[in-house]
């Protein structure tokens, strides 16, 4: 303990090392966070699950905090739901005889951002016997402009994507024609002729203004039934998402970067260990046996060494597609027969021949013992730093082959988020966010192990820290 | 019955040259035999590669012998395979030159000294324990607690090799093989390790074979003295006797240069035999010592091997002047 104690305090002496520690800390308490606050079934499903989980988040969303930063305020998702009574949100359902319903919805909300929404979307859900009931949508801007949207049927699972009817901007552009006396062009999307102010401004989308004050969207139904219910949900999609933002399908980027953290950590941390302390126990064997099992290790190691590691694993994994821990297994397996038995083997032929291996054998430590307990730990200190080093690489191979579609297609992994990016034209598209955030998680991890392992390996192998 | 008994022993190393060329052997033990009595100490000596440190770990079977017999305890433990000789091991101890280089450097004092009672199954804990207090107030390494947690690099070269005793004797050991153990000390240590040496032979009636180039610290705790060259024992007999009546020309050679702290030698140029230690992939033919002896008889020396001749009671040398 007290030696611990004192490893600790002579690694805080080197600034690099209080901060790669820091940030692999931080990284671990993000892991332990996630893993508690968001089981791994639950982070599949939700990752999985598409649009039709994701129904209330916008599409392509930067996240919420870059407001902070500009001074046109984006806007934010505002959801208006009559199972979710709160202000601005009424329903009235009145049977009228016996055979008739007359219902009446109304949607009231404050719209003061600085740019157009991205998406509004209603979503209904109804119940009757026979007849469905017919509703009329309108939409009032804060200028008391009553705009009809539409009259529609309802299902009994039913929506109306507002922004996306054609019809309806159709009549709009021909009635803001008239009003402006300027013909229209195809391009101006319904989100503009919705919220725009109406003046000159309006007809170019870079130029139009928001009309910002109090809107309403009204549903006025009738329902020839005694026994209707109805349900409406307004959304209108933001700009900004969360703290993370959103990718195409509308999912929280937020949770692929917090669940990458533990598999990256994971991945990394197993396949380092593992990997150089089977190589070290190769290595070992190799050297205190000698004789055949040396030979055929020693070609084995070769062959392995010879193979592309990176197009093996690439025909692997396009052959079969497996989970992100067989991956690993496939990682560590081609891994192992690496250069590192060379290293280790050439150091512990040195080794062997120290006197106390000899004294060992005198009072009769078996072969096994004499491996385990005399060789493998006399080069166990030198090898730590590389092991640290070597977690970085480990994470950067698993996000590698995620973006090069060749990783876990369930997992939520950092990886993954880059190469949903990349299929999608993130950059293309002026989505920095999307890109950047995963490549700064890589970043972070990578630098704070070599921040580490570089300190670690003047502390342990000082002679370096001359050069 | 003598505990050790070695008849004719002997160690080659198989060499090649080049990567088609002839095997050849280098005899680094050519026919030793020896015989030594339970409580008994002997020393071998002789220059750096004649053979000594091999006929140490041949005995200890760290080497398999390539002929000869080894008898200890009236067991042939000659050719017993690893798991055969578990017994022998508990019976014999090494102490070899380097102190820390014998010591794991990454392991306690403790541990050090467990190690071989964990090896030989002393599996109760609290014996263990009894056992390294016990051996190391042997060694003098107290107070006990002082020690047990420290790694070796925190002893003294002295106490380095202490440990190594300890560690040696834990198993209580009948036979012990000292490889040169103070040659790597300071002089005002010698004399205390070879002391302790010589208590715990008396002590607990070890065996001790003490291998040495230096002629000057045989004198303290063997009874016998065997002087071995290029692979061969040339002359042995007890160490006063030996010591005072050298009869081989190597021997006297070997005591001509011991250093002798006296003003008047300062002028005295001490006479060394010429050339260097033969090759042993190819010795000469003969006696081996020929082409350096001084009492060469040309057509016998360097033609025939000398017989062994027991020249007085309990003094044997190999060599043709005594025939």
């Amino acid at each position: 303990m007290p030696r611990l104690k004192h490893f600790f305090r002579q690694l805080l002496l080197y600034k690099s090392a209080t901060v790669g520690l820091a940030i692999i800390l931080g990284l671990i308490a993000i892991s332990i966070y996630t893993v508690f606050s968001i089981p791994y079934s639950d982070a599949i499903k939700l990752w999985r699950a598409g649009e039709q989980y994701w129904l209330d988040t916008p599409r392509n969303a930067l996240p919420s905090w870059v407001n902070l930063f500009l001074s046109k305020k984006l806007p934010e998702t505002i959801i208006l739901d009559t199972e979710n009574p709160q202000v601005g949100v009424s329903k009235a359902i009145i049977s009228a005889g016996e055979e008739s319903s007359v219902i009446k919805v109304e949607f009231v909300f404050d719209y003061r951002y600085d740019d157009f929404p991205s998406e509004i979307n209603l979503f209904f859900k109804s119940s009757y016997n026979s007849s469905p009931p017919r509703l009329t949508i309108h939409w009032v801007k804060p200028n008391g402009e009553d705009i009809v949207l539409k009259s529609m049927l309802v299902a009994k699972d039913d929506r109306y994507y507002i922004s996306n009817d054609e019809k309806l901007a159709r009549r709009l552009r021909s009635t803001f024609s008239v009003k402006l006396n300027r013909t229209i062009g195809y391009d101006l999307p319904i989100l503009v002729l919705l919220f725009a102010q109406e003046d000159e401004s309006l007809l170019d989308p870079g130029t139009a203004k928001v009309m910002k004050g109090t809107y309403r969207l009204w549903i006025d139904g009738i329902a020839f039934e005694k026994d209707v219910k109805l349900d409406a949900k307004l959304v209108v999609y933001g700009k900004v998402y969360g703290w993370a933002g959103t990718d195409h399908l509308r999912r929280d980027l937020g949770i692929a970067l917090l669940w990458g953290t533990p598999i990256a950590l994971s991945f990394g941390i197993t396949a380092s260990v593992s990997v150089a302390l089977i190589q070290i126990f190769i290595g070992a064997l190799c050297a205190w046996f000698g004789g055949k099992v040396d030979t055929v290790l020693q070609r084995v190691t070769e062959i392995f060494m010879v193979l592309p590691f990176l197009p093996t694993l690439i025909m692997i994994s396009t052959l079969y597609k497996f989970n992100i821990w067989v991956l690993l297994l496939i990682v560590i397996l081609l891994s192992i027969f690496g250069s590192g038995v060379k290293n280790y083997r050439a150091m512990f032929l040195q080794i062997k021949e120290f006197p106390y291996v000899e004294a060992a054998r005198a009072y009769g430590a078996s072969n096994f013992r004499i491996v385990t307990y005399y060789l493998i730990p006399k080069v166990l200190p030198t090898i730590i730093p590389s092991m640290v080093l070597s977690v970085a690489d480990f994470v950067f191979l698993e996000a590698a082959l995620a973006i090069l579609g060749l990783g876990d297609p369930l997992a939520p992994t950092w990886g993954k988020i880059i190469n949903d990016a990349y299929v999608n034209g993130a950059l293309y598209k002026g989505l920095y966010y999307w890109v950047l955030e995963p490549s700064v998680m890589l970043a972070l991890t990578s630098l704070s192990f070599a921040m580490l392992g570089f300190t670690l390996d003047k502390i342990f192998n000082p002679k370096l820290r001359e050069i | 019955m003598p505990l050790l008994d070695i008849i004719d022993l002997k160690k080659y190393f198989e060499v090649k040259r080049g990567i088609f060329g002839s095997k050849g052997y280098v005899k680094a033990v050519d026919g030793v035999s020896l015989s030594l009595e339970r409580g008994e100490s002997v020393s071998i000596v002789g220059e750096s590669g004649c053979g000594k440190t091999t006929l140490g770990k041949t005995i200890l079977r760290l080497y398999e012998p390539t002929d000869g017999k080894i008898v200890f305890d009236g067991k042939d433990i000659t050719h017993l395979t690893w798991k055969e000789l578990s017994w022998y091991r508990r019976e014999t101890g090494l102490v070899q030159q380097d102190p820390s280089g014998a010591l794991p450097s990454f392991m306690t004092v403790k541990r050090i000294l467990e190690e071989p009672l964990i090896i030989h199954k002393v599996k109760d804990k609290e014996e263990r324990r009894e056992r390294i207090y016990k051996v190391l107030e042997q060694v003098k390494l107290t107070p006990v607690e002082d020690f047990l947690e420290k790694y070796p690099h925190m002893l003294s070269g002295g106490q380095q090799q202490r440990l190594v005793i300890a560690r040696s004797i834990i198993l209580r050991p009948k036979l012990i093989i000292a490889d040169e153990p103070v040659s790597m000390l300071d002089a005002s240590v010698r004399v205390e390790i070879l002391k302790l040496l010589q208590n715990l032979q008396r002590d607990y009636r070890l065996s001790i074979i003490y291998i040495t180039h230096d002629l000057s610290t045989t004198r303290y705790f063997s009874e016998r003295i065997c002087i071995m060259y290029a692979g061969h024992i040339v002359e042995s007999a007890e160490t006063r006797e030996l010591l005072t009546n050298p009869l081989h020309p190597y021997t006297r050679a070997l005591l001509n240069v011991i250093p002798d702290p006296d003003p008047s030698n300062r002028f005295i140029i001490r006479e060394v035999p010429a050339g260097e230690p033969p090759n042993l992939l190819n010795p000469p033919p003969g006696c081996r010592f020929s082409p350096r002896c001084r009492n060469i008889m040309n057509g016998l020396c360097d033609v025939k091997e000398p017989p062994v001749v027991e020249v007085r009671k309990g003094h044997f040398v190999k060599c043709w002047l005594y025939v």
